[in-house]
């Protein structure tokens, strides 16, 4: 299941992407620090995003100073404008299709490293929501942000400017 | 990665990796002489510690000079990250270590660095690793000397002491057909010359001490990884497509995908063997590498001149040069490395061992050294100095026989080198 990583994405996409949003709702976050779920969504909040967090199994305790809701229905309000999906691919075709119904300012539908699914991703495409699969927004942030600058990796960033 | 625009190689070679230092705006990359870096905080503390943000602790693992190097030189590779180390042979057992195991082996060329041969039929035995060695321009012995305890096939491009170019595409092919990674020496080449990622290399490894610092000056390393690989596609890569205990079973692949062979190889090379490049040899090789492409070009063209010249000299055996017309590797440098077959050759001396001796005790501009891709000219006898532990039949086979001196050409003007290889080839063989 993982890892070919053929999903291509410009870095204006990206980049375009992770400026405009403003709330992520995080599909599956676990409470445990060392799972990517837990530490990516707790990362982009770091960064200046409201990160809602979403698992029936934590649904009521507090994470990220939010109430993990237990499923999509309770974010109808919280104009999310992102969901970024940690879950099996298999799980994503019910979860577009809430979010689809259920968000009315959604804009981005983002799928983790390893999470891919071509017939939701057309689905929620036609419906005029950018489709981001297989990546993790928290290294496309570092990587575009200058933060993996520090790790020796290849940002493809020139620039003479400070 | 990046759909930027597409600059050329002199641009990323001055550019890529740096900006102005954002505390200061000084231009030049500052060197970071730094052990240590402040925490925000203890969850910054924390969080950098876990592999969960990026950033600087401790200069064994990561420091803002070396970063720098590490970029640029992933960029020129066309790579998605880099780790470098302390040398060439750090990066070797850099590039090997997430791979193998007790028991493991890597499939080798024949032709390679002494030191190389040394390191893999001798050294890797201490950690239960074995390498085989292979004729690689027979591609049959190379798929069947690969078996089920096989992680890894090793080649350099341009080949040192010489005369040898690697036909990376095919040795790629057999193996991504066997499902591992294929690690190129792209050190005699540089990325100006040769580009192996885009042949189907997975791994690129260099001793920066060459070319790529280009003055002699420091020595270092760099494993570049190309992010193409599959390390989950069986469990032959447990390193990193399984739980690694001591980052709460944190699996490589599966976090940090394409970028998972970097990440280990600071997290985990880096951490526990500690071959770390230090800061002010990242800083000379940073100054080297703004000037690769000039200097190569000159390289090349002056290794063509002197490679001619003594082709047609009677004190002359023969020359091994792959960018010589009468080379049988001719056609491949000339379609595989268009740019040129690099600067290093050897050639065969009338009178052999004792005329080879001579020739180099009696050079004036030719420094007798065990170095190469300075830029200065230099000149070694394999058999005697770098290749000396290896048996006759192993000198012959890395192309170091005992009558052959191997040459690194400079950038000098080139008929001075010609006038003093002239002179003492006359007393070589008086």
């Amino acid at each position: 299941m993982i890892f070919c990583m053929s999903e291509t994405y410009s870095d204006e996409l990206l980049r375009s992407v992770l400026k405009r949003t403003k709330t992520i709702a995080c599909i599956g976050v676990s409470t445990n620090p060392v799972r990517p779920s837990h530490y990516v969504a707790r990362y982009m909040g770091l960064r200046g995003y409201r990160v809602i967090p979403v698992n029936p199994v934590y649904a009521g305790q507090e994470l990220f100073g939010e109430t993990v809701r237990g499923d999509l229905s309770e974010l109808k309000d919280d104009s999310v404008d992102m969901v970024d999906i940690f879950r099996r691919s298999e799980a994503v075709p019910p979860i577009v299709e809430e979010s689809l119904s259920l968000l009315s300012g959604l804009q981005t539908i983002w799928m983790q490293i390893g999470v891919r699914h071509a017939d939701a991703a057309s689905r929620a495409e036609a419906a005029g929501v950018t489709v981001i699969q297989n990546r993790c927004p928290k290294i496309e942030y570092q990587r575009l942000f200058g933060e993996l600058r520090k790790g020796g990796f290849n940002t493809g960033i020139i620039s003479s400017r400070l | 990665m990046t759909d930027g625009p597409n600059y050329g190689f002199d641009t990323l070679q001055v550019h890529a990796g740096a900006r102005p230092d954002p505390a200061t705006g000084a231009r030049q990359t500052p060197i970071y002489q730094s052990t240590s870096y402040v925490f925000r905080d203890a969850d910054h503390a924390a969080a950098l510690f876990n592999l969960q943000e990026v950033g600087y602790i401790y200069s064994r693992l990561t420091n803002p000079t070396v970063a720098v190097l590490q970029e640029r030189i992933a960029t020129l590779e066309g790579g998605v990250g880099a780790v470098c180390c302390s040398s060439g042979h750090a990066a070797q057992i850099m590039a090997l270590f997430p791979l193998m195991g007790p028991g493991c082996n890597v499939v080798v060329s024949t032709r390679l660095y002494g030191g190389s041969i040394t390191q893999f039929s001798q050294t890797i035995k201490r950690f239960g690793w074995s390498a085989k060695f292979v004729d690689l321009d027979d591609t049959d012995a190379v798929a069947g000397a690969i078996d089920e305890n096989t992680r890894a096939v090793f080649c350099e491009s341009i080949s040192n002491p010489g005369g040898y170019v690697t036909d990376i595409p095919a040795i790629a092919a057999i193996a991504d057909k066997a499902g591992l990674p294929l690690i190129v020496d792209n050190t005699a080449a540089t990325p100006y010359l040769c580009r192996p990622i885009e042949m189907g290399a997975t791994l690129v490894v260099h001793s920066t001490t060459k070319y790529l610092t280009g003055s002699g000056t420091v020595t270092g390393g760099c494993v570049v990884d190309s992010g193409k690989f599959d390390w989950s596609q069986n469990d032959k890569f447990p390193s990193l497509s399984a739980p690694e205990p001591a980052y709460h079973g944190l699996k490589f692949h599966e976090t940090f995908g394409e970028l998972a062979f970097t990440f280990h190889g600071i997290a985990i090379g880096l951490r526990d063997l500690g071959m770390t490049m230090n800061p002010q040899g990242a800083h000379y090789t940073l100054l080297g590498i703004e000037t690769l492409s000039l200097r190569m070009e000159r390289h090349v063209e002056n290794a063509k001149k002197v490679a001619e010249w003594l082709e047609k000299d009677d004190r002359i055996e023969s020359v091994t040069y792959a960018g010589l017309d009468s080379s049988p590797y001719a056609d491949r440098a000339g379609k595989l490395y268009p740019k040129g077959a690099g600067a290093l050759f050897t050639c065969a001396v009338k009178g052999g061992y004792e005329s080879c001796i001579k020739l180099v005790d009696s050079l004036e501009i030719f420094s007798h050294v065990a170095n190469l891709g300075d830029t200065r000219s230099l000149i070694i006898h394999p058999a005697s100095t770098t290749h000396r532990q290896l048996t006759e039949e192993q000198q012959k086979a890395a192309g170091a026989a005992p009558d052959t001196v191997r040459l690194s050409i400079g950038i000098e003007t080139v008929e001075d080198l010609i006038n003093d290889l002239d002179q003492a080839l006359s007393k070589a063989t008086a």
